[in-house]
């Protein structure tokens, strides 16, 4: 498809209630046509495509944040309005807005219709899961609706090839008719008028929609998924096969990722003469970046989890059955969520916790975000666990190795719960508790479509930050550990002559007490970057030292040079320690300020502190040193 | 647009947070300042942030509303069924929705 000629590119915006499909219906739309940056001077993630019409006009469609209201309680919902009403300086005022509502729910959505219409933009009202709603059983009338509203509806299903074509259709039509903008009358309406807002509202539905009973599979399922004890064993089993499916599945495919690039490293030591050019090659690029690479099918599984569930809507059921446990550590629900995600990383995570409105929920859950095992410690612990505990089973059928893989994530999570629980107590006595409340979506099956698209994103997002961030990070660490070069006649390996042998020497005094050696503390720095990077240094650090056979096998290198006490201590160290520059960049970002960072930094450095002493002299005390 | 149960004696109203697991009924009122102490820090937005908050998720004056599931600890938080729609809240803000029971033919 080309650009037709002569027609100029056309701004559209989606726009919707939380759970109407909007996020699918973009990708249904877009395709792989996708740009995810942020809006300037906020962290609101700007989620921009373009696509063609069948006239063959060019359009580009930004997808807003979901929202109920234009009333801007959070950042989120304050972008949403202030693009509606074209107050962002850098973004076009949108030639149409697309109001994205569930077929099958259609309450909300309709009062969110009537206050937009006071915007004045021209706008249509797209009915997305229309398939779902036919059968079952959901009969409306569009021209009755469109009439009552005073928009033109068009129906889609975002998830099926094709479902799109309507909507497609009438924004051709809608651009020839060329819709006039009408004066904005809007205003942040009072209580009375939203009131009235969602009587008009009923009152439409009633006369345009004929509602069947509820859908009887949400409810036999959430009998059951919801059941204040069977909902919260099967939220604990669904975290536990996430986590034992990260730690296995991607098994095979990170083995062939790493051989791949050890043949590259070797390829490169075979072929360029041996010197400082081949020890930068293959020592600081291809085994960096390959021990790097090689943690991408943990991530993407983890986020195959996270996009299904959410697809699925399972999500807002985990936070309806943390509330009050979560809650009870002075965590909203909704913090649950960003809390997840954080388990992939905590920078999403920290960015997710704007569907947080209250100001003191926000900053709890900003705190304790970071203590969630995010994925860049994935690498950290796959490593030391691998090397020091044996691959053998308990209870007949438990990995040993991935039981405590789950006790490191455990925690996590509880450290997470008692800081929240301390703040909660000691910092935020003065204020309020702040309200909870969600919308149950009806289940849906996730579409592979979409699910594909998400983790396709989610795969580039890593990929550009392990290109850049993480490569500049293996350079400076070859650098580190390379020079100066080691004097005429030296007998002892080059590394110990050079910047990173100082610097980890002189930590010593400061590191020995928890049970680290030199090495450890050189990988400390760089891995402050972010702290997959650790791995790569340790890497870099021994195969440098002991030659290539030792970077074969950086965990074996390890098993011999480190005690099992060693080894625990950085396990406990990594679940606390602050090791990652650009969480506390986002932390500073998110709380406009540095007071939270520096707070953050200092209570984690400290608990990292603390937690590596105390198992390091444990272990030695039961042997293990 | 009051349909006609609303008119029960105002003794047997009370608040959506206090019912048990299965209660149906009516929304007679939102008394926002019973479902929140922001009001004693001597400012009365929030009040009226949680009336427009319990509005746009579909609480309002007539609305059928069933409460389906509650969670494990103190029966908190409550997922209830406003006119088709499912929402999860606590209980504390529950307490500004002010509901009447169906009749038992209902």
């Amino acid at each position: 498809m080309t650009a037709v000629e002569g027609l100029s590119t056309w701004h559209l915006a989606l726009i919707g209630t939380p759970n109407s499909g909007k996020t699918a219906l973009f990708n249904a739309l877009t395709g792989s046509h996708q740009k995810v940056a942020n809006y300037p001077g906020v962290t609101v993630e700007r989620k921009a495509g373009t696509l063609q019409t069948p006239a063959g006009r060019s359009v580009n469609l930004i997808d807003l944040p979901g929202t109920y209201s234009l009333r801007g309680r959070s950042p989120d919902e304050e972008i949403t309005r202030d693009f509606v009403l074209g107050r962002l300086a850098t973004e076009p005022k949108p030639d149409l807005l697309l109001c994205v509502a569930d077929a099958t729910n259609l309450r909300l959505a309709l009062r969110l219709v009537i206050e937009l219409k006071r915007v004045g933009q021209p706008m249509m009202l797209v009915l997305n899961m229309f398939d779902i709603a036919s059968r079952r059983g959901v009969k409306i009338d569009l021209k009755q609706l469109s009439a009552e509203l005073g928009v033109p509806v068009v129906t889609s299903v975002a998830v099926r090839r094709g479902g799109t074509e309507d909507l497609l259709r009438q924004m051709d039509g809608m651009a020839a008719n060329a819709a006039t903008r009408d004066e904005n009358s809007w205003k942040p309406p009072s209580a009375s008028e939203l009131r009235a807002a969602q009587r008009e509202a009923d009152r439409i539905l009633r006369a345009a929609v004929a509602q069947p009973a509820p859908d009887t599979m949400t409810g036999k399922l959430d009998a059951v998924l919801l059941h204040p004890v069977a909902g919260l064993i099967i939220l604990l089993a669904i975290l536990f096969v996430m986590f034992q499916a990260v730690f296995a599945w991607a098994k095979p495919v990170m083995d062939l990722i790493a051989a791949g690039f050890d043949g590259l490293g070797g390829m490169v030591h075979d072929t360029l003469p041996a010197g400082l050019l081949q020890s930068f090659i293959q020592n600081g690029v291809i085994s960096g970046v390959g021990s790097v690479l090689v943690f991408l099918p943990q991530i993407l599984i983890l986020f195959l989890f996270i996009l299904l569930l959410e697809d699925l809507g399972y999500m807002a059921r985990a936070a309806f059955l943390m509330d009050r446990i979560m809650g009870s550590a002075g965590l909203h629900g909704r913090a649950f969520i960003p809390l997840l995600s954080s388990f992939a990383c905590a920078i999403p995570g920290i960015m997710a916790t704007r569907v947080i409105g209250d100001r003191r929920d926000r900053l709890t859950t900003i705190m304790v975000a970071p203590l969630m095992t995010c994925s860049a410690r994935i690498p950290v612990y796959t490593l030391i666990i691998s090397a020091f505990i044996p691959d053998q089973q308990v209870w007949g059928w438990v990995g040993l190795q991935g039981l405590v893989m789950f006790g490191l994530y455990a925690i996590g999570i509880f450290s997470a719960l008692a800081v929240a629980f301390v703040s909660n107590h000691f910092v935020w006595r003065e204020h309020p508790t702040p309200p909870f409340m969600l919308e149950l979506p009806d289940y849906k099956l996730p579409r592979l479509r979409s699910v594909a698209i998400g983790l396709f994103m989610r795969a580039k997002i890593f990929l550009v930050r392990a290109g850049t961030t993480i490569f500049s990070m293996m350079v400076l660490i070859w650098f580190l550990a390379s020079f100066p070069r080691p004097p005429e006649g030296a007998t002892e390996p080059d590394i110990n002559y050079s910047l990173a042998a100082i610097i980890g020497r002189a930590l010593e005094p400061i590191l020995g007490p928890v049970g680290f050696n030199w090495q450890i503390n050189v990988a400390l720095i760089p891995g402050m970057a972010a702290r997959e990077v650790a791995v790569a240094a340790l890497g870099t650090v021994y195969a440098i030292e002991g030659g290539k056979e030792a970077a074969d096998q950086i965990g074996q290198a390890l098993a011999n040079k480190w005690s099992l006490a060693t080894a625990l201590a950085v396990l406990a160290w990594y679940i606390f320690a602050p090791q990652c520059a650009s969480t506390l960049a986002v932390i500073r970002r998110e709380t406009g300020g540095w007071r939270w960072m520096f707070v953050t930094f200092a209570y984690m450095l400290v608990l990292a502190y603390i937690a590596a002493f105390a198992t390091y002299h444990v272990a030695v005390a039961l042997g293990a040193g | 647009m009051i349909d006609s149960e609303h008119n029960v004696s105002a003794a047997q109203a009370c608040p959506l947070g206090s019912v048990q697991l299965g209660f149906k009924g009516r929304i007679s009122a939102i008394q926002p300042a019973n479902g929140s102490d922001h009001s004693v820090n001597g400012s009365d937005r929030p009040v009226e942030d949680l009336e427009s908050r319990l509005i746009e998720l579909g609480f309002v004056e007539g609305a059928a509303v069933e409460v389906l599931h509650e969670g494990l600890l103190g029966r908190d938080p409550i997922a209830v069924r406003v006119d088709g729609v499912t929402i999860a809240l606590r209980r504390r803000e529950a307490m500004a929705i002010i509901v009447t029971p169906a009749a038992e033919s209902e």
